[in-house]
């Protein structure tokens, strides 16, 4: 069961037109290491991690995900406001426009649509923990490349919010290994 | 306070309880974590009692009254 809180997590308020933008953060609402890679992958892992602490901590960094998932579609939604079909046509999303229009498509930035094969859901904590960590590392430099490409405020706000929430969540993983180790020790 | 004022402080208080959240997840025996989270919590659904009373519900699925105002009405953060 979920239950949807009618707020983001971070405010977002970005108020003028950037398409070079919009198609970047694309990267994390649809590609590999995107929001919804992250939350889709922690959550299906909670059926096989063992531990109450592990489970709790892939259930929740996964809901959280959702939320950042969120976000990112908000700011991409944001950064396509005001746009003319004119602009869009210039523009790197004129393939997203012919396809979804100016719905918020979960594509990468060159308009591979998201799939599962990004994930791994493998049913050995151990393996699934490292994989996690890794997959915050990657978000968080995916974070720091979108950051590079804007000088913003309004856009490197929430960035700045995002990124340092893979540091947290690779911190928790680790602890989770950790814990998983021990287990596994004292077996 | 504002609209905006009011939903930026349950955005704060309820992002400490999110990190106080997942740090407790890994370090269950932390009774000073326990003791904080218990405090930001009880501070969280004040404010969103508060925020609920002047500008409609927040949570649904019966989480949230409809007496303050219609679910389907009130803003939307994609909007």
């Amino acid at each position: 069961m979920w239950i949807y809180e009618k707020k983001l997590m971070f405010p977002v308020n970005i108020t003028r037109p950037d398409l070079k933008m919009a198609q970047a953060l694309m990267a994390q609402y649809g590609g590999p290491d995107s929001e919804l890679a992250a939350g889709l992958r922690y959550l299906t892992q909670r059926f096989t991690m063992p531990d109450d602490r592990c489970r709790a901590t892939v259930n929740d960094i996964g809901t959280e995900e959702i939320a950042h998932w969120e976000m990112i579609g908000v700011m991409i939604k944001q950064c396509m406001r005001g746009a003319s079909v004119e602009d869009l046509k210039n523009s790197g999303l004129l393939g997203s426009f012919v396809l979804h229009g100016r719905s918020v498509f979960p594509s990468d930035p060159n308009g591979v649509p998201f799939t599962t094969a990004y994930i791994q859901s493998t049913g050995d904590p151990v393996a699934d923990l490292v994989e996690d960590m890794a997959a915050e590392q990657k978000a968080r430099a995916t974070y720091e490349h979108l950051m590079m490409l804007t000088d913003n405020e309004e856009i490197l706000r929430p960035l700045r919010f995002l990124r340092e929430r893979e540091i947290v969540h690779y911190q928790r993983f680790g602890e989770c290994l950790e814990i998983v180790q021990d287990l596994m020790c004292r077996d | 306070m504002s609209r905006c004022e009011l939903m930026n402080k349950i955005s704060q208080i309820q992002f400490v309880c999110v990190e106080l959240n997942l740090y407790i997840n890994t370090h269950p025996d932390d009774t000073d974590a326990i003791k904080d989270f218990n405090s930001y919590s009880s501070r969280l659904n004040n404010l969103i009692e508060e925020y609920e009373q002047e500008y409609g519900p927040l949570l649904n699925f019966g989480i949230s009254p409809i007496d303050t105002g219609s679910w389907v009405c009130s803003e939307w953060p994609f909007e």
